[in-house]
């Protein structure tokens, strides 16, 4: 059997750049084909073939029939509104980006096999969700920003899946990616002098290494094929003023009545999209059972791990452990002497 | 320093000075971070270093200089709060750097633990002398969902149960309490709910909880309990729609009805201001006869006389998932719950005696 013939949209941004590494690693995989509207920032490798391509343009029709590819993997939904230049067009590359994509990719007779890289933020954030969700559960509340967008991303695939039933189609719902080298909308908050946070609200956050990310899109596009829909996160939770601390940043709080202004402000310094304000307030929490039992994935950070590792590489303490071990100490000595003097003096 | 018996090996394997198995999370050495410095410190002691704290502390001694270096030189009668601001300096360490779990409802056993119950066990034992019944009903392992009645304006009644569970059931059970939406829309009060165990009240979570084998608390009253006029005092309210009976069917868990007397004079609510309320958009707002009359001090609850009392469980189990398709049975289970409960409540009423005595 000649290999593998793997597209992959959103190629030249971060996780899409690793996964063709990989892919382009693999022995299983004979070609690779990049897509992507920007060119990325280092050529590839020898096995892949670099298109700058718009998802929208009619060009991808005869790229995925000329290229006979297999697999298709989507990654190219954006939850970066000001990178992708402006929300209007964020949406319109998210949605019809997909929808052309799937009409291009309904005509490709070769094809067996489709990857979406969906994201947890279609459950979006509300004080009345259920604690963990589960991939069957219905994220009933409306939403807009990049959660509405993944919903209706994830409704054409489904359609997709209706019409072309000998595509298998994986559905992948990441959680926040953190890691050495992500660059993200939440990585970025992180590392801000400090981090702004809803006052009197603690939410629950899941996050997923970027290790993981990469190993849970390679497994769904190497392993053995697997129609449905995975939550994909590292194991337990963390609080937000729990990463916080260990990110050794002070918080601010901001009073409810602030919070959209704030937001606003977030959104020009490290492009978050308004639903996001939401998540940092409410937070959210997915099941990764079905990931770990029907795709056989079980990632190798946990959530607290996945932020640990991320703090440690990229963010500096303002007050490291150490520090508070030796002022524990210090504090402990002085109660330890003014004891012993509180003793002498008793006894004389 | 010597080890516990249990061998949990989430949990550090040294024995406090108080002779109990230490609770902190284990390092990968088995041990706290703290246990584990003492045995480093052990160590060095043993080889004599130059310590520069304990020279000072044999120094600061004076008139014991015999007396050794470091601790020696503490009196005995100190020796229990430097044990205690030791602990407490640890827990606010850990606690500044983010270092303590959390499960996936929020629920923060050390929160609980050091902080929440301690600030709780006074109400419990001196304020209201809460007197515990039928905790033999109440399993050692696994789920059963206790279902009990609800009043007093402020949700006291569901943490003196949970606090009950936790000091004087034999296995120290953590009751995982059901709460309505509202307290998650909350500031201040939403991260507090989550942290002290609670979760939103419906079907996902309950059934995410029992499946655990979890012991889950539900208030099926709900508002209409708490926020009745203190002349309903101890009359059961409409008990919701028995979404906790299908939830319990579905899992097969037992029902262990528990009957609260005592909650209802703490705030006894004469009057409830409905155009307040809908303006700061609660459920109520009370007027008790110290409350606003005293300003903040009108927020302290009467010290009235608490019973608790757990009643026999009722099985579930052999009704088999299905009974939840049949309305009727779902009725019947809730109204059985209800009666019981109510039963219990008169029966303890009548052998309180005095409402505050």
């Amino acid at each position: 059997m000649a290999g593998r013939r793997v597209l992959v949209t959103g190629a030249a941004r971060s996780t899409g750049r690793r996964l063709v590494a990989t892919l382009d690693a693999d022995p299983a995989v004979a070609s690779v084909v990049a897509i992507d509207d920007a060119l990325p920032p280092e050529p590839f490798g020898t096995k892949v073939e670099f298109l700058r391509v718009d998802l929208r343009s009619p060009a991808l029709v005869r790229v995925l029939q000329s290229t006979g590819v297999d697999t298709c993997v989507h990654l190219g939904v954006t939850a970066e509104p000001l990178a992708a230049g402006g929300r209007a067009t964020m949406k319109e590359r998210n949605v019809l980006g997909t929808m052309q994509l799937l009409a291009a990719a309904y005509h490709a007779p070769e094809l067996r096999r489709l990857v979406l890289k969906s994201s947890t933020a279609v459950y979006g954030a509300a004080p009345g969700d259920p604690a963990v969700w589960r991939e069957s559960m219905d994220p009933g509340t409306p939403r807009h920003g990049f959660g509405k967008d993944s919903i209706e991303v994830e409704d054409y695939v489904r359609s997709f899946d209706r019409r072309r039933p000998d595509v298998a189609v994986t559905v992948l719902r990441l959680a926040n990616q953190v890691g050495p080298t992500v660059d993200n909308p939440l990585t970025r908050y992180f590392a801000l002098p400090v981090c702004p946070v809803v006052f009197g609200f603690d939410p629950r956050l899941q996050f997923l290494h970027e290790e993981d990310a990469q190993a849970v899109l390679a497994r769904a596009v190497l392993g053995p094929a697997v129609d449905g829909t995975f939550n994909v996160a590292g194991d337990g939770v963390v609080l937000l003023s729990q990463a916080i601390r260990i990110a050794g940043r002070p918080s601010v709080p901001i009073p409810e009545p602030l919070v959209s202004s704030v937001a606003e402000l977030l959104r020009r310094t490290v492009d978050f999209s308004p639903e996001q304000a939401r998540f940092l307030q409410y937070g959210r929490v997915a099941d990764t059972t079905a990931a770990r039992e029907e795709l056989g994935f079980k990632p190798t950070w946990s959530s607290l791990a996945a932020f640990e590792d991320f703090a440690a590489v990229r963010l500096q303490r303002l007050v490291t452990e150490e520090q508070l071990v030796r002022l524990e100490r210090d504090v402990l000595a002085v109660l330890r002497r003014a004891a012993a003097w509180l003793g002498s003096g008793a006894r004389t | 320093m010597t080890n516990r018996a249990d061998g949990d090996p989430a949990r550090c394997r040294a024995v406090t000075a108080k002779g109990t198995p230490c609770r902190n999370p284990a390092g990968p050495a088995g041990l706290c971070a703290r246990h584990e410095r003492q045995l480093r410190d052990a160590a060095a002691q043993a080889e004599p270093p130059p310590r520069p704290d304990a020279a000072a502390g044999a120094g600061a001694g004076g008139g014991e200089a015999d007396a050794g270096p470091g601790d020696q030189a503490v009196p005995e009668a100190l020796a229990p709060f430097l044990d205690w601001a030791e602990e407490a300096l640890e827990f606010l360490r850990r606690r500044l750097t983010g270092d303590y779990p959390i499960d996936e409802f929020g629920y923060d056993p050390e929160l609980v633990q050091h902080v929440l119950a301690p600030l709780l066990r006074p109400l419990y034992r001196h304020w209201w002398r809460v007197e515990v019944r039928g905790l033999e009903h109440v399993p050692d392992t696994g789920a059963a969902l206790v279902v009990g009645n609800h009043a007093g304006t402020l949700p006291f009644d569901a943490t003196m149960v949970a606090l009950a569970l936790l000091d004087e059931h034999p296995a120290h059970r953590t009751l995982r309490m059901l709460a309505a939406d509202l307290a998650f829309t909350m500031p201040v009060v939403a991260p507090l709910a989550r942290k002290s165990g609670n979760t939103l009240a419906c079907n996902e979570d309950a059934q995410r909880l029992l499946e655990a084998g979890a012991l889950v608390g539900v208030w099926p009253e709900g508002y209409k309990g708490l926020g009745k006029p203190f002349r309903d005092r101890y009359r059961l309210q409409r008990f919701g729609r028995g979404g906790f009976v299908e939830v319990a069917l579905r899992t097969g868990t037992p029902i262990v009805p528990v009957a609260v007397v005592g909650s209802e004079e703490i705030y006894p609510m004469l009057t409830n201001l409905r155009r307040v309320a809908r303006l700061l958009g609660v459920p109520y707002v009370p007027v008790t006869p110290t409350f606003p009359l005293l300003g903040p001090l009108g927020l302290v609850p009467l010290p009235s006389k608490w019973v608790i009392e757990f009643c026999p469980p009722i099985e579930t189990s052999g009704f088999g998932p299905e009974a939840v398709l049949d309305p009727m049975a779902v009725f019947d289970l809730t109204d059985q719950v209800r009666d019981t409960i109510q039963q219990t409540v008169y029966k303890n009423l009548v052998t309180r005696g005095g409402v505050f005595l």
